[in-house]
């Protein structure tokens, strides 16, 4: 008798999301968990987005500061770099110089910057806020505006400002991130309420909160791990958003992004270091689900495009 | 948990006045609101039916699915009535559910018809000779209803089978002897048989206020046990069947767990 292979099958499905109108981009859509082509299909690679700043990047490490040294100091001239130079296929704008402790530009100023780089690129784009929520709900609502009907994803929504930054995305024909503080219960409660305010959950895309490698990488997979097989095996469409990893931003806060090696001979080569450092955070979200991952490192991001093209 | 709608009943007088005059109208308010409650099938009930029985079940059937989109349950002993309404129902919208056949002979041609439409069947396992003593006379005839159903040809995953549920004011002593039925009926086959209930009997004849306190009660002890359906008022069992879903880890929680 011949051996065959069980097959696990599932009763639900990941939604599939489309972004960008004059390129535009698909993730999403798999029938089972990550990478695992024997049990269903994956439709879509996932999607890595080159992460830029409305302010000039003062304080990234070094290594990471320097692979944008001269054209970081402007977003569109940054966003044109990314698009022409690093053949990125998405890109992601953080509005941190909204931030009342940063620049605390206004709701117009970051309209106007999301005007200029959507303008300069034919990418999609992922818009963030400064992850303040108070100013994050005025300022997402005013380059939801300035970006109509471009088809990007607004991001991020949370418990204490979800409401008008919804409004904002529906009315202007958006894509929504929805986020909370590493909590799989209020990640489901969060897209209940915001399917509530009748925005489509086929619109949605989970954040559930990232971290880095060494600074609890580990709730965040986990979470991630449960909302998929709540998404798959339960059939629960409240889960059933594409997550994501918004893996630089914390990466390039560690440590190990930024000792020297003068100071820990041990730890090897910084740049090196550094770069695996992302990388391997990102793929260890890939395999727990992410579908959309932000990162800064164009190294970084070369060594998981090579490991999707391995997997896939 | 598969929850039937047990409203559209002749034995509820606004119905049967309904149902004698031809009248769209109620049946179908009262169809929608229970899909709105919950029900993921509508039980149609139109008791022996003697008289018409066939043009009043196809009646029920076209009539309610003209405006829900869900399977119909098809409650009579009339045998011709079951396959006229089955002639009509909209498989689209789920297979229909036949209530009922039991280990008594005149009930066997039921499972021809059933096989014949591709047809779900409740087996209730009661015999001619009247109400089974205990769980295990239940399982007994369970297990006589099953090897019918095999020689008919019906699927076991097709039958439902039901141990039927008395009333508490008068055999108080069966309330657990079904509860270990379902639990029995279960084992009888692999993958485990479905079992069914017609759940408000168990309050029938109690003051009205403590209906709803014993129907719900009584549901959450079966559906521990494995109950896999319930014939039942929408309204007043979904709340418990989503709260028993989270309790047992079907579902995951989220503080609108009842608003899905």
């Amino acid at each position: 008798m011949s051996f065959v292979v069980p097959k696990e099958t599932y009763s639900g499905k990941v939604y599939e999301v489309s972004i960008g109108t004059d390129k535009v981009i698909n993730f999403g859509g798999e029938t089972m968990l990550p990478f695992l082509s024997f049990d269903g299909t994956m439709k879509n690679r996932p999607l890595i987005a080159y992460e830029i700043q409305d302010i000039p990047p003062d304080d990234w490490p070094d290594t990471i500061k320097k692979v944008y040294e001269g054209v970081s100091d402007n977003p569109v001239t940054w966003a044109k770099y990314c698009q022409e130079k690093l053949g990125a296929k998405a890109i992601a704008l953080r509005l941190l110089g909204t931030h009342p402790d940063r620049l605390n530009t206004s709701p117009e100023d970051a309209a106007k910057t999301v005007k200029d780089v959507l303008a300069a690129v034919n990418l999609p784009m992922i818009i963030l806020g400064s992850n303040n929520a108070d100013k994050d709900a005025s300022v997402l609502a005013a380059v939801a505006e300035a970006a109509k009907d471009k088809n990007c994803i607004i991001g991020k929504a949370q418990e204490a400002n979800y409401k008008t930054i919804v409004a904002a995305a529906m009315a202007n024909n958006h894509k929504l991130i929805a986020m909370s503080d590493l909590d799989i219960n209020l990640s489901k409660q969060l897209n209940i309420l915001i399917t509530q305010m009748g925005f489509d959950k086929e619109r949605l895309i989970t954040d559930p909160m990232c971290s880095a490698l060494g600074y609890g990488l580990d709730y965040t997979y986990s979470v991630m791990e449960r909302i998929r097989l709540a998404a798959l095996m339960q059939n629960d469409t409240t889960m059933q958003q594409p997550l994501l990893g918004d893996v630089g931003f914390y990466v390039w806060k560690t440590k190990e992004t930024q000792a020297s090696e003068s100071d820990l001979p041990k730890w090897g080569s910084l740049e090196e270091r550094a770069i695996a450092w992302e990388a391997v955070t990102a793929a260890a979200f890939m395999f727990a689900g992410a579908e959309l991952l932000i990162m800064r490192h164009p190294k970084a991001v070369e060594a998981l495009e090579k490991l999707i093209d391995e997997l896939m | 948990m598969l929850i039937i709608g047990e409203k559209l009943s002749i034995i509820a007088k606004r119905v049967r006045e309904a149902m004698m005059k031809k009248d769209k109208g109620p049946i179908q308010e009262i169809a929608i609101r229970q899909m709105k409650e919950g029900a993921n099938m509508i039980d149609a009930n139109i008791g022996p039916a003697e008289d018409h029985g066939e043009e009043l079940m196809e009646w029920m059937v076209t009539t309610i699915q003209e405006v829900v989109p869900l399977p119909i349950c098809l409650d009579t002993t009339n045998a011709k009535a079951i396959e006229a309404g089955l002639k009509v129902h909209n498989n689209q919208w789920g297979r229909p559910l036949i209530n009922s056949t039991s280990n008594d002979p005149e009930r066997f041609p039921i499972m021809e018809i059933a096989v014949k439409y591709n047809a779900q069947l409740i087996g209730l396992t009661v015999g001619k000779g009247g109400l089974p003593a205990d769980a295990e006379e239940r399982a007994a005839i369970a297990s006589e209803i099953m090897a019918r159903a095999m020689e008919y040809g019906l699927p076991l995953e097709d039958l439902y089978l039901d141990p039927l549920v008395l009333q508490i004011a008068t055999s108080q002593d069966h309330a657990l002897k079904v509860i270990k039925a379902i639990k029995m009926f279960q084992e009888l086959n692999d993958p485990p048989m479905k079992t069914v209930v017609g759940l408000s009997n168990i309050s029938n004849g109690c003051p009205k206020h403590l209906r709803p306190i014993i129907n719900c009660y009584y549901f959450a002890l079966l559906a521990y046990e494995g109950l896999t359906a319930a014939i039942v008022d929408p309204h007043e069992i979904t709340p418990v069947a989503k709260t028993l879903d989270i309790i047992m880890n079907k579902t995951l929680y989220a503080h609108s767990y009842l608003e899905m």
